[in-house]
């Protein structure tokens, strides 16, 4: 290392000489991508399809940190209950674990408005009786609060679901689809697809209608905006209940593509899609959708091409390295903290 | 309206410590197993063998002349509830001996408790070595992983005839670390070469990055030395992508949720083991079979037949130890020779370990089918 010794090195120079670190990984990425540019296509496929349902699950994340300022730890936690709910909607339909694996769209979709009606329900229940009480109190508050409702949820899903795993019911038969030479399945493609239709659903949610509107006046100011009139309580609520049903479905498309469900699953997912939404500018809709897709991606190509064992480790490096060079995220803009 | 509440809530503290206290009479064991989540295989069937083995005790008329307890706590697979488990198996319990873990992780973890009160631990079938070496109070029944490796290195390379395998280890797993590296030292001092080695963490749902990496080799077989739940989605996973090899493992792939739920993964695939039913030859192995048949209505799987051999070991070991004292008990423990249990003869060595023959399986869609026995 020859960086500088006299000054002591600012955040721009560990910057920098993270970035030159940053290019051995990119030069393997290449490396493997030269060797087999089939397999890489396959990795890049996987990791955009994970990458969506990490965005997904993000949204929640960045949605009440944009109107609230409160890091939710509890979505993770929405998200497994999601993934329960279409075990329970589908085991309804007849659709049980262990049964043939079928084609059923009519009972794949059930389980995703299922999923998406219980866990906004579940997202707003949690706002009224954990975070409204103490929504004025000190920022740490609420953090804390969080925290205990995602315990909560973990041990009240250990009590009630038990803590062994269960399988997904396989509502949709996987099958091999050939994207020229790429293969892949239909439930990745599936899942990719349907994260990207529920984002675009919900940036013309809120970019085009009333409580669009709303959402983003409480998120410039909460204050002015009940003073002009908006119903604060109201579309607070809205707002949990919107990002809790998107981690409702994205717990659906988690389970058809990994079907093993346990009261823990949320855990690892929400981890990194609360990566995801820091990484794009939290509180930013496009930046959680970017964030979750750059995640996804990272983890694939490093688990494939650097090593499967720091590929969690290189997740968070990224993540460190990006905000030492934009502290507000990617797409994040910076706004000057009101006193 | 305050005092009274926190009055009453003191009160129902002193009623809990004081019920707590009271229930105390007879000998007390402990078990500490995972009952419930991604591992709950293994503690229901350890605890069924256990009980198993206390009931015939007990029917007997105990151990030096008084009832033997059996209080059992749920581990959950987490390294930080076995300790806490095993903390109140003997703090608030007053258990005088501890069966468990069947993990390695969470036997290291429990056994450091064991080891700094001085209670004596036997675990079922902890294979790293690293188990029991905590300390000398630390027992196990079961063979250790630089045995295992060698016998699935020399299967891969002798009876199949491989020499191109790819491993893929679970590395939060002390287990699994151990049996890898003991595979990889046996499978390459035997000419083979292992082509590739990739990691995952247990909770993990998604393996395709590393099973591509693995299938650009294109291995003969890939050694998964892990445990059940993520062997069957990484085979699952592994189907799908078109791998043709076969999968090898060790004694985590012990659990019948290895082959319920869908499809045909793993048929065919290998495995090895401590014990297995259609190999149980001895009186008291098929005595064990008939027994633990008609009480649950299932043939008992290796980990359920360690169970049962811990408890007889550590019943054995009080029997001769003529008292509860830890010391006289450990030693007791310590000088276990030519113990005749349903997974064969247990005699523990200098590092209390017992050395064992182990058995090969191979996975059919509807159980494990015994291949062959290796003897060490």
């Amino acid at each position: 290392m020859t960086a500088p010794r006299a000054a002591p090195p600012g955040p721009k120079v560990a910057a920098a000489a993270l970035g030159l670190l940053a290019l051995w990984p990119l030069y393997r990425v290449a490396l493997g991508a030269w060797r087999d540019w089939v397999g890489f296509l396959r990795n890049v496929l996987e990791g955009v399809s994970l990458g969506g349902v990490y965005a997904l699950i993000a949204l929640g994340y960045t949605m009440v940190y944009g109107v609230l300022g409160l890091i939710n730890f509890a979505h993770s936690d929405v998200f497994m209950v999601g993934a329960y709910v279409g075990i329970f909607t589908a085991g309804f339909f007849g659709i049980t674990a262990s049964s043939q694996a079928g084609s059923s769209v009519a009972v794949t979709v059930a389980c995703v408005a299922a999923a998406m009606v219980v866990c906004a329900l579940l997202g707003m229940t949690l706002e009224r009786l954990a975070y409204r009480p103490v929504r004025n109190a000190p920022k740490l508050t609420p953090l804390v609060t969080a925290i205990g409702v995602s315990m909560l949820l973990q041990n009240v899903a250990m009590l009630v679901f038990k803590s062994t795993p269960r399988g997904f019911p396989p509502t949709l038969r996987t099958a091999s689809v050939h994207l020229g030479p790429v293969a892949t399945t239909n439930i990745k493609l599936l899942d990719l697809g349907a994260a990207v239709a529920l984002m675009v659903a919900l940036t013309l949610l809120v970019q085009k209608t009333r409580v669009g509107r709303a959402m983003r006046a409480i998120s410039t100011n909460l204050e002015a905006a009940r003073l002009m009139g908006v119903p604060t309580d109201r579309v607070i609520a809205v707002t949990f209940g919107l990002g809790s049903a998107l981690a409702g479905a994205g717990g659906i498309l988690f389970g058809l593509d990994q079907p093993r469900i346990d009261p823990l699953t949320g855990v690892q997912p929400g981890l990194k899609a609360f990566v995801a939404a820091v990484l794009g500018g939290i509180g930013n809709i496009p930046g959680a959708m970017l964030g979750g897709l750059v995640i996804g991606l990272v983890e694939q190509l490093s688990a494939a091409y650097l090593s499967s064992s720091f590929a969690p480790a290189i997740v968070f490096a990224i993540l460190v390295v990006v905000l030492l060079v934009r502290p507000q995220g990617l797409l994040g803009r910076v706004t000057r903290e009101k006193v | 309206m305050r005092t009274p509440r926190w009055l009453l809530a003191v009160g129902v503290l002193a009623a809990l410590a004081g019920s707590c206290k009271s229930k105390r009479q007879g000998i007390t064991v402990g078990l500490y197993a995972s009952m419930t989540g991604s591992t709950a295989d293994f503690g229901i069937s350890t605890r069924r063998g256990v009980e198993l083995a206390l009931e015939d005790l007990n029917a007997h008329g105990g151990l030096l002349g008084q009832r033997v307890r059996l209080v059992a706590e749920d581990t959950r697979g987490d390294a930080s509830e076995a300790t806490s488990a095993v903390t109140r198996l003997i703090d608030q319990e007053g258990a005088i001996g501890i069966l468990g873990e069947v993990a390695s992780g969470l036997s290291l973890s429990g056994g450091r408790v064991c080891q700094r009160r001085h209670i004596p631990m036997v675990s079922p079938s902890s294979t790293n070595p690293a188990v029991t070496q905590v300390g000398d109070h630390i027992f196990r029944v079961c063979f250790i992983d630089p045995f295992q490796g060698l016998v699935m290195a020399n299967f891969a390379s002798r009876t199949l005839r491989f020499t191109r395998v790819a491993i893929l280890k679970d590395q939060g797993a002390p287990y699994s670390v151990g049996l890898a590296e003991a595979f990889r030292q046996s499978f390459t001092a035997n000419g083979g070469s292992i082509v590739d080695e990739q990691a995952y963490r247990a909770g993990d749902t998604h393996f395709s990055a590393q099973l591509n990496a693995i299938m650009a080799h294109n291995p003969e077989a890939i050694f998964v030395p892990g445990y059940y739940t993520e062997v069957a989605l990484i085979a699952r996973e592994a189907r799908g992508a078109g791998f043709q090899g076969r999968f090898l493992g060790g004694d985590g792939w012990s659990g019948p949720s290895l082959t319920t739920n869908d499809d045909d993964k793993l048929v065919g695939d290998y495995f090895s083991e401590g014990f297995a039913v259609d190999a149980a030859t001895t009186p008291v192995a098929r005595d064990f079979v008939r027994r633990y048949r008609e009480r649950y209505h299932s043939d008992p799987s290796g980990l359920a037949a360690l169970g049962y051999d811990a408890a007889l070991v550590l019943f054995d070991g009080i029997r001769r130890a003529g008292t509860t004292d830890h010391a006289a008990l450990r030693n007791a423990l310590a000088t276990t020779r030519n113990f005749v249990g349903a997974t064969g003869s247990i005699t523990l060595n200098e590092h209390r370990d017992a050395v064992k023959a182990a058995v090969i399986l191979q996975v059919q869609a509807n159980g494990f089918q015994y291949h062959s026995t290796v003897n060490p």
